[in-house]
């Protein structure tokens, strides 16, 4: 029983509030009166996910139809009824050298996913192997002073995932870290922040794209001596370029918005600047600044992928735009995959920033 | 008539001037005004008023007659726009731990415990003692108002009165010449309210510091009071009255009630509230 309240407890402070009720459902704790919310809690998410996936399999067996129609019909005109018929029987047969291209299935998505993963097992194996392989001969370069020889094959999808982590990580930071301190001036001085309003509103619509070309242009120059890649450093200081505006406004805004009765204690008590900061501004703006940094790691996930694709740097992004200009078979399907760990990612990095917010947050109900 | 009851209240007030070196708080032709989009709206004006060390005053007058904005200029968070406030003869310029303010809401920090409130204030006033003396001042507060409990409580988590408690620690504990108070007990049940008057009295009278209380309750104003201090309406409100209440101490509520003069008094504010 105790249990139950906590994980209860758990699971609703994380947001995730309907997996407690299912909990009750299967451990028969309900009353006929709360079992119409558990419906709406549970079945209904699920059948409206399983119309969603059936609309989307009718959709694209239509899509599919008028693309092998379309191609048939070209193929008469252009080269005759044989080669048309050739066609036909070799989209009928599922040979994958001539299935139309158009959006892919449920089930195609599915199938791409899987080989995803196998793919991954295979590089990582591979990828295992090597390390084992070169492991002596790595000891022995090292002691002579070499570089050791490192893995240099395609990286996998998962690997992908991890790098745009990584990259949303990096811009991330370097928002807070500009935008929190940034925002904690220009909140206590009216000069500073009439010094930036201009700068502020002028800069946050700007598109992630001139973003990233504009980052681009300046770090080209200052690491025109270095040999290495520049790509990361560049879509991460362009990710935290566009994702660290909501941070800044809100920092400055929940700064300057301290409660008057906290400022006038502060004030009988005569705390110094440093004290007044760090004990009365800072933690009571908490909450407005963990609004703005959830949203900034939301809008640095979202402009990550633009991103990624512009700087050429390895990651989801990249991924996606290969895949695209690939045109393999199973292209679409890896892209609509794609999509959707995209979507979870993001959806969890929210769920996470809300979790952290809930946890610092003095007062409970602000801030969701 | 009205002539006459200048000259009575005139006599009133003169008698109220007391010799400098009894003298707390000093109130001189204050005047305050506040730039409205209509024009400047007069508040206060030729405001005198004396206040003796360790004396308790209690403030009455209606509602939006500028007490909130005398007390406020007393503590200094609110400037002076003529005229001037001195502490023990010295003109004041700004806020500081000499007036001890406790707000009508109880505004404690609500992500520190009762116990860090009131080290903010001690670690501030005394930044030569130790951290253990530090926490035996702030403890020894929270204990005179029956929070022994409470301590790592975080103050978003206690209640109204309990959060007024921590208010009522953290103003002592910083060892004011003068205590401000601004209707504190205002949002309290009667219950609590009388509780929080009884240990607001106790540690006063064994602090022996000087207190100036706002107050809309006519029973309160006495039962605390050594002079109860009425303020005529607004606009360019002044003291209109004063009641030197001569109970004495310590005082129970009982005996308070059953004294001959308390009905006196009692219609003496009255008729003034209602004037
Ligand atoms: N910052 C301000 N700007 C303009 N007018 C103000 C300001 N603060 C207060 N006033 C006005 O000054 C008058 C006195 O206000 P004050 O808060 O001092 O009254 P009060 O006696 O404390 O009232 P209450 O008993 O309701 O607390 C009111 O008419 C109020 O509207
Ligand atoms: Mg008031």
């Amino acid at each position: 029983m105790k249990q139950s309240i906590t994980l209860g407890k758990v699971t609703n402070f994380v947001g995730l509030g309907f997996l407690s009720t299912l909990k009750d459902l299967f451990t028969g704790k309900l009353e006929r009166e709360d079992l119409k919310n558990v419906l709406r809690k549970t079945v209904v998410p699920l059948a409206s996910m399983l119309l969603f996936i059936g609309l989307w399999h009718l959709g694209a067996k239509s899509l599919y139809n008028i693309e092998a129609e379309f191609k048939i019909e070209k193929a008469l005109t252009d080269q005759g009824p044989e080669a048309a018929d050739a066609l036909r029987s070799c989209i009928a047969s599922g040979d994958s050298s001539c299935q139309p291209n158009t959006l892919p299935s449920p089930s195609q998505v599915w199938d791409s996913y899987k080989s995803l993963l196998r793919d991954h097992n295979i590089i990582k194996a591979d990828k295992a192997a090597f390390i084992e392989k070169t492991a002596v001969l790595n000891e022995k370069r090292l002691a002579e002073g070499k570089d050791a020889i490192t893995y240099t094959g395609r990286p996998s999808f998962v690997d992908q995932i991890f790098r745009s982590l990584k990259t949303v990580f990096a811009g991330f930071l370097l928002a807070l870290f500009i935008a929190v301190p940034l925002g904690i001036f220009i909140g206590l001085s009216p000069t500073l922040k009439s010094a930036f309003n201009w700068f502020i509103q002028i800069f946050k619509p700007v598109s992630p794209v001139v973003w990233y070309l504009l980052v681009f242009m300046i770090v080209k120059t200052l690491l025109i001596d270095s040999s290495e890649d520049s790509s990361f450093t560049i879509s991460f200081i362009s990710v935290g370029f566009c994702s660290m505006w909501a941070t800044l406004v809100n920092t400055a805004m929940g700064v300057a918005t301290v409660d008057k009765d906290y400022i006038n204690v502060a004030k009988v008590l005569k705390l110094g600047p440093f004290q007044k900061i760090f004990k009365v501004v800072l933690p009571s703006s908490l909450p407005l600044i963990f609004t703005g940094l959830k949203i900034t790691l939301s809008v640095a996930w979202m402009v990550l992928i633009a991103i990624e694709l512009l700087a050429q740097s390895p990651g989801l992004g990249l991924f996606v735009w290969e895949e695209f200009q690939n045109g393999a078979n199973d292209s679409n399907a890896k892209i609509i995959v794609a999509m959707f760990v995209i979507g979870i990612i993001g959806f969890l990095l929210d769920r996470i920033m809300l979790t952290i917010q809930n946890w610092v947050s003095f007062d409970k109900t602000e801030g969701i | 008539m009205s002539v006459i009851i200048e000259n009575k209240q005139s006599d009133i007030l003169k008698k109220q001037i007391f010799p400098s070196h009894e003298v707390m708080l000093d109130l001189k032709n204050l005047k305050k005004v506040y730039p409205t989009p209509k024009g400047d709206y007069v508040v206060l004006e030729d405001l005198n008023l004396q206040i003796r060390k360790e004396e308790f005053v209690t403030i009455i007058g209606h509602s939006g007659c500028g007490k909130t904005t005398m007390l406020s200029m007393i503590a200094g968070l609110n400037p002076i726009s003529d005229g001037h406030i001195s502490v023990l003869g010295k003109h004041i310029k700004g806020p500081g731990p000499d007036r001890g303010v406790i707000f009508q809401a109880p505004s404690l920090m609500p992500w520190m415990t009762s116990l860090q409130n009131v080290l903010l204030g001690v670690n501030k006033v005394f930044p030569h003692a130790t951290k253990a003396q530090r926490h035996d001042i702030a403890k020894y507060y929270l204990q005179k108002v029956g929070l022994e409990d409470a301590f790592d409580k975080k103050a978003s988590d206690l209640s109204q009165g309990m959060q007024q408690r921590v208010g009522i620690a953290r103003a002592f504990a910083i060892k004011p010449k003068v205590l401000l108070l601004d209707e504190p007990f205002g949002m309290l049940d009667s219950l609590t309210r009388g509780e929080l008057q009884d240990i607001l009295i106790e540690i006063w009278n064994k602090e022996k510091i000087t207190a100036v209380m706002i107050t809309h309750d006519v029973d309160e104003a006495i039962f605390l009071a050594d002079r109860v201090v009425m303020m005529t309406s607004g606009p360019k409100a002044k003291i209109g009255d004063i009641l030197n209440i001569d109970f004495e101490r310590p005082r129970t509520r009982k005996s308070v009630l059953e004294h001959d003069d308390y009905y006196k008094y009692r219609k003496h504010l009255i008729d003034f509230l209602e004037h």
